[in-house]
Parts: C-alpha cells; sequence; structure tokens
C-alpha cells in the first residue's frame, strides 16, 4: 500500500511541473504587463509617472526578461525559499496573501464535500429502497432542481431573499469587526456563523448529484442475488441494506472524489465572488484584472495542485477500499 | 456495408425482445411504447423499423425531454427573430420609467368585459419619503395590445428592413409602454434586452459546442483509433487540461482577451475559450466509442471486405456512434452557456454594448437596486435555468434513446 502510494505521487511531479508551466504561460498571455496598465492608468489619472521608479520595479519584479527567464526564477523561488514572487498590486510578497485565502478555500470545499455527502448518501439510499414512493419522487425532483441549478445565481438569489426579508447583507465569511482581525477564537466563532449559506449554495450542485448517483448505484446492486440471499437467511432488512448495497454502492464516490473537489473549488470560485466570500474567487478575479502575475499564477497553480492532490486522494481511497487495484500495478 | 448492420440490428433487436419478456417476469412495469406492445403486426413493425426509427419512438416517450425540446425550441426562435420578438430596441430607453415594474397585462376590464391583451394607462408619482416611483393605473384609459404593430424600425439579420413587431402598443400612442418583464434603472425593456441576449446566450453555447466537438472528434478519433503512443500523449494533454479547474481557466483565459476588443470578436473569443476546456469531455467520449467499436465484428468485416480507414470510420462507425455523440454534446451545452453567463457576470466575458443573458446578470449586480428591482435579477436568471433544465431535460431523453436496443 505504501508502495503504491509512493508510486503515485512519485507521478504527480511531472504533472507539476506541466501545469506550473501552463499557469505561468497563460497569465503571461495578455499583452503587456502590470506596470505598463499601472503606468497607464497613473497617466490617466493625470499623476506624474516616475520613469526610475518603474523601470527599478521592473528589474525587481524581472519583467523586461525572456518568459522562460522569468519562470525559471519563479520557480526557484518557489522550491528553494518558499517565495511565491512579489504581489505588484498589493505590494506584497505573494505567500502572505495567499495562504489564508487558499486555506479558507479548501476548508470551505471540504466542509461542503462532507454536508453534501451526509445529506445525499441517506437520501439516496432512502430513495433507492423506497422506489416509486411519494418521498422518492421528491427526492429526484428536487435533486434534478439542485443540479440545474447553477450556484452563482442561486448565490444571487439568497443574497435577494436576505436583503429583502430580513434587511441583511449576507455577503462576507465575517463580521465586519474580524475581517481584519487575526484569528482567534472569536473570530472562527464568527466565521462557522456565517458559514452556512455559502456553504449550502456551494454545497446544492454536488449534493443533487451525489443523490441521484447513489440512488441509481443503490438500486444496482439491490437487486442482485447476494441480496436476496441475505434476505432468505433473516437479515435485517436494515442492516443487510447498509452493509452490503450500500458498501458496494460507495466505491464510485471515492473514484471521483477528485473531480467533486475540483468541480466544487471551480464552482465556489464564482460564488466566492458573488457573496464576496474571503476565499480566492474575488482575490484571483482582482489580480487578472490588473495583471497582478504573480498573484494570479499563484492561484492557477495552487488551485491545479489541489485538484492534483485530490485525484491523489481518490486513488488512494479506491486502493484502501478494492484490492484489485493495488495489486495490479 | 449493408450485409454487416441489418443483422446487428437484428441481433439486437431480439436482445431486447429477450429483456422486455424478463423485465415481465421480474414483475417490473412492462417499458415498451404502446407501438412496441401491441400485436403480432406492431412486433413486425418493430422488427423492420431502422436504428433511428427506433430511437424516435424511445425519445417520444420520455415527456420531460419533449417539454424541454419545446422550451428550448421556443427560446431559439425569439434568439433568431429577437428584433421581430422584442417590442422596442434594446437601447431605446423610456426616461419616464425607469426601473418601472412589470406591467400588468389584463384580459378582462373592470366591468369584467372581455377586451382581449391589453394595458391600463399607468400614471408616475413619486413617494415623498423613498423617492421611488410609484405606478398606479388609470382604469379608465385602456390601450389595447396589438400584434403584428408597427413599431421601431430594425433591419432581420442586418438584411431584411421591418418595421413588424410580434407585439406593441399602437404607434400613435406616446409615454406609455408596455413592459413585460420591467424595465432596467435607464428605463429599457427588460424583455427586449432578454430576446436580444437570448441570441448572444443561446448560441454561444451552440458554436462552442461544435468547436469542441470538431477539435473532439479529430483528438478523441485519432486516440481511440490509432491507440498505442499517440493515445498516451493526447489522454495525457487531456489529464493536463483536466487538471485546472475550469472557471479559474476560463477567467485566466477571458482576462487574457483585450477589454477593448469590438463585440463579435470578443464573442468568438469566449467562445474559443469554452471550447478550449470543452473538447475534452467530447474526446474523452469519442475515444470510448472508438474503442469498444473497434472491436466490433462489423468494423473487421468491413476491413475483410477492404474498405479504407477513412470509409470505415465515416461509413460504419461515425452512424453507429453518433446517436450518443449527439447526446453528450445537448448535455455539454449548458455548460457551456453557464460558463458565458458566469464570465461575463465577471465583467470577463462579453461586456455592454453586447447583450447577453449574462450582460444582463452583470447589471444586475448592485444588490441595493435589485431589492427594488428584483426582476433585473429574475428576468435573466430564469431564463438562464430554464434554459439549462430544458437542455439537461433534453439530453437525458437523448441519451435514453441513442441506445434503443437497451433495456
Amino acid at each position: 500500500m505504501l508502495g503504491y502510494i509512493l508510486r503515485r505521487i512519485a507521478m504527480m511531479i511531472p504533472t507539476l511541473i506541466v501545469i506550473s508551466m501552463l499557469s505561468f504561460v497563460i497569465i503571461q498571455l495578455p499583452p503587456g504587463d502590470y506596470l505598463t496598465s499601472y503606468a497607464a492608468t497613473l497617466r490617466a489619472t493625470g499623476d506624474a509617472v516616475d520613469e526610475a521608479e518603474l523601470a527599478s520595479l521592473r528589474q525587481r519584479y524581472g519583467l523586461g526578461e525572456p518568459i522562460y527567464v522569468q519562470y525559471y526564477k519563479w520557480m526557484s523561488g518557489i522550491i528553494l525559499h518558499g517565495d511565491w514572487g512579489q504581489s505588484m498590486e498589493w505590494r506584497k510578497p505573494v505567500k502572505e496573501l495567499i495562504w489564508e485565502r487558499m486555506a479558507l478555500t479548501v476548508f470551505l470545499s471540504l466542509i461542503a464535500i462532507c454536508v453534501s455527502w451526509f445529506v445525499a448518501i441517506p437520501v439516496g439510499v432512502f430513495s433507492a429502497t423506497h422506489q416509486y414512493s411519494i418521498p422518492d419522487y421528491l427526492f429526484s425532483a428536487l435533486s434534478f432542481i439542485g443540479a440545474g441549478t447553477p450556484g452563482f445565481m442561486l448565490a444571487m438569489v439568497v443574497m435577494w431573499v436576505a436583503m429583502r426579508q430580513f434587511g441583511l447583507n449576507v455577503g462576507g465569511l465575517f463580521s465586519e469587526e474580524y475581517i481584519l482581525a487575526p484569528w482567534s477564537w472569536a473570530k472562527f466563532v464568527d466565521m462557522l456563523k456565517h458559514l452556512w449559506i455559502p456553504v449550502v449554495v456551494i454545497a446544492l450542485e454536488s449534493t443533487a448529484g451525489s443523490i441521484r448517483t447513489t440512488r441509481a448505484n443503490v438500486l444496482d446492486e439491490l437487486n442482485k442475488p447476494y441480496v436476496e440471499t441475505a434476505r432468505a437467511k433473516g437479515l435485517r432488512e436494515r442492516q443487510l441494506v447498509w452493509k452490503y448495497p450500500v458498501r458496494v454502492a460507495m466505491n464510485p464516490f471515492f473514484s471521483t472524489v477528485g473531480w467533486t473537489l475540483a468541480s466544487l473549488i471551480s464552482g465556489q470560485t464564482l460564488v466566492a465572488v458573488v457573496l464576496s466570500l474571503q476565499t480566492n474567487g474575488p482575490m484571483m478575479l482582482r489580480a487578472l484584472r490588473s495583471q497582478d502575475m504573480y498573484l494570479a499564477g499563484s492561484f492557477l497553480f495552487l488551485l491545479s495542485v489541489l485538484t492534483v492532490i485530490g485525484t491523489l486522494v481518490s486513488d488512494v481511497l479506491l486502493a484502501w477500499v478494492d484490492p484489485r487495484i493495488r495489486m495490479e500495478s | 456495408m449493408t450485409n454487416t448492420e441489418p443483422q446487428n440490428r437484428k441481433i439486437s433487436s431480439e436482445v431486447m425482445e429477450e429483456s422486455s419478456i424478463m423485465s415481465v417476469e421480474a414483475g417490473a412495469p412492462l417499458e415498451v411504447p404502446a407501438e412496441m406492445a401491441g400485436g403480432a403486426a406492431e412486433e413486425e413493425r418493430i422488427y423492420v423499423a431502422g436504428q433511428w426509427q427506433l430511437m424516435w419512438w424511445k425519445f417520444r416517450r420520455h415527456k420531460m425531454a419533449i417539454v424541454g425540446a419545446i422550451i428550448l425550441i421556443v427560446f431559439y426562435l425569439i434568439g433568431a427573430f429577437c428584433e421581430f420578438v422584442a417590442p422596442y430596441d434594446p437601447e431605446a430607453y423610456f426616461i419616464r420609467y425607469k426601473m418601472a415594474p412589470p406591467t400588468p397585462i389584463h384580459i378582462f376590464d373592470a366591468t369584467g368585459k372581455l377586451r382581449g391583451p391589453f394595458i391600463y394607462h399607468r400614471d408616475r408619482s413619486q413617494d415623498r419619503e423613498t423617492l421611488r416611483d410609484i405606478y398606479t393605473e388609470n382604469r379608465d384609459i385602456i390601450y389595447p395590445l396589438h400584434f403584428f404593430v408597427k413599431g421601431s424600425p430594425y433591419k432581420l439579420w442586418g438584411i431584411w428592413k421591418s418595421e413588424i413587431h410580434l407585439f406593441g402598443l399602437a404607434p400613435d400612442i406616446e409615454e406609455q409602454a408596455v413592459f413585460l418583464v420591467g424595465a432596467d434603472r435607464m428605463g429599457r425593456d427588460l424583455f427586449s434586452r432578454l430576446c436580444y441576449g437570448a441570441r448572444l446566450s443561446l448560441s454561444i453555447g451552440l458554436i462552442g459546442v461544435f468547436l469542441s466537438l470538431a477539435l473532439g472528434i479529430v483528438l478523441g478519433g485519432i486516440s481511440g483509433y490509432y491507440g498505442g503512443r499517440v493515445d498516451t500523449v493526447i489522454q495525457r494533454v487531456i489529464e493536463f487540461i483536466r487538471t485546472i479547474p475550469t472557471i479559474p481557466l476560463w477567467m485566466a483565459l477571458s482576462a487574457a482577451l483585450p477589454a477593448d476588443w469590438p463585440v463579435v470578436k470578443m464573442y468568438f473569443g469566449i467562445t474559443i475559450i469554452l471550447s478550449l476546456v470543452g473538447w475534452t469531455g467530447m474526446a474523452r467520449v469519442v475515444r470510448g466509442r472508438f474503442l469498444s467499436l473497434r472491436q466490433e465484428d462489423f468494423v473487421l468485416a468491413a476491413r475483410l471486405c477492404g474498405s479504407s480507414e477513412f470509409r470505415i470510420i465515416i461509413r460504419h462507425m461515425v452512424p453507429s456512434f453518433l446517436s450518443y455523440i449527439i447526446a453528450s454534446l445537448t448535455l455539454s451545452i449548458p455548460g457551456q452557456i453557464l460558463g458565458e453567463t458566469g464570465l461575463s457576470y465577471l465583467g470577463l466575458g462579453l461586456r455592454a454594448p453586447a447583450i447577453s443573458w449574462g450582460v444582463l446578470l452583470q447589471e444586475a449586480q448592485n444588490v441595493r437596486s435589485l431589492a427594488m428591482a428584483p426582476w433585473l435579477l429574475f428576468g435573466p436568471a430564469v431564463s438562464v435555468i430554464l434554459t439549462v433544465f430544458a437542455y439537461n431535460f433534453l439530453g437525458d431523453g437523448l441519451r435514453d434513446a441513442a441506445d434503443p436496443y437497451a433495456r
């Protein structure tokens, strides 16, 4: 098992290298760079542009050099010193800005996954064991609606309802007094109070999808002879369902946890912009707009790394539940 | 080729027959359409029915898919003829009707007499405290709604000049307007804007999907047909692209499009970005189909008969997986439509003066104005969500119908 995990990690390295290149190239795509657009803004507002300062900044950020030199500098900084470059707009090292945001992104996505499974598995199993009953139709209809409703629109509607009914502005993860405050227990509690709306919005789509998958998988299993045998032997229905068919039906969950995580992170980015959450979304959007390339590039790279890790986790989980896979390679 | 396929079909219909008998034994509801369950003559009909005929029969039973198809047809017609359907020019503004709520359409007048669709005269006054405009109906003056009425001149598809609109008030009525979905903060008719938005938003999904399809069929086909090293390389590329989360990738790519591009250029830029990610899914489907079909007897038979590779692909393989492609194509259109909507909403996609549903949503971004004019949000949001649902239903129906021989 350990050998399998190590092999999978070794396989990740070339992927990560290619992805880091891709992110860097994509971030470099816009014509010009941060300083040219910065200078243009200064000129547009009628401020004096200090050419010497621009030149020194250009030097400092390594802008004028060929792209592969820039990439090399960026990468070696990350690997050797954990230095992700400078954010030009914020005038701060990227690592100071990015980690809290990424941590919240991961935290939010993981909670959303847990919530969606916590809801989806019991509901899906219930729907399958009570096929064609009224609750089954109800859940199926709900999950269809949930799967079709895009998260960011739902977020807008939620904002509107909160505004209209309760006069609340539900945006953000923290109350105003905590946004800039350092982490403390009080801040954490405050975050939990704000967390449920984004979690519900983000989790809805994957919950709906998971309900449908669980239902279909359990239904497939319920018709198999071993279930009949167990029933004939007098096993209690509840025990029988949860012990065998559900466990088998869980396999696809493990194999797709990587993709689920990726799509949650992806969808969460848009929702975060709508609800102005303190995750990657709003900051990345701003960095992209102002061509703050190291910041935007770091986000794009780290988000992809999360997906790679998610895939790894799902492979390991799958190997753990299914010995055939870990024996094969 | 004809010597292989009928046999293939016959075997499959026998399989179908068998499975339907099995399902009777299992006590499950018989999932065979009326045509299929009839007497011997009906059975004969199934045996001789072509693949597409069977698919149509199967599709027709999927009621929600039919509903979805009808919704989509209506939406696409509106998009295609938006100049005609929209009662007003999307940029024409009515100063007196800033953020005016939807105009109530009446059929019966105050005395209960049937008058056909009409609106009452609307007077504007202002709330002294909130300074908000209030519109009150004056029940004494009635303006009937006319169909095929003369209105603002337009050029349909930029070619044919016309002044006829689907509906509207008589052209001589000044200072009154009918807003089916309300007006925006500049007093523009939201319904007209939604119609124009439909044209961009709906077509961007279609074109994007066809671009993805072209890329997907070529690369997925090569990958699946030749296998080996080419396959490995293409699969790795797909993996890399799929590793980067979609929306951040779309955001990064569309941030690279210069903001000062004209609408048409921007439109194609966005379409290409959407399909850059979309083709990977398509390629996987095509590859999977190729891999499974490569083993089929009829492909081997065609090869033994001396057909060229190209002919085998076009004449034998593509027709037998076309239905799957169409189904997964349909299911991937909503993603692309939502992609455009999301990007435009973020201000990275289409921008005003372009009118798309995403642009309209972006205009509804201000929560405070939303509290007063919720139709600014719900107009475009309901349009998008309806479209997504319709496509999902249609796609589900098509996917089930794609394999008419299955259960």
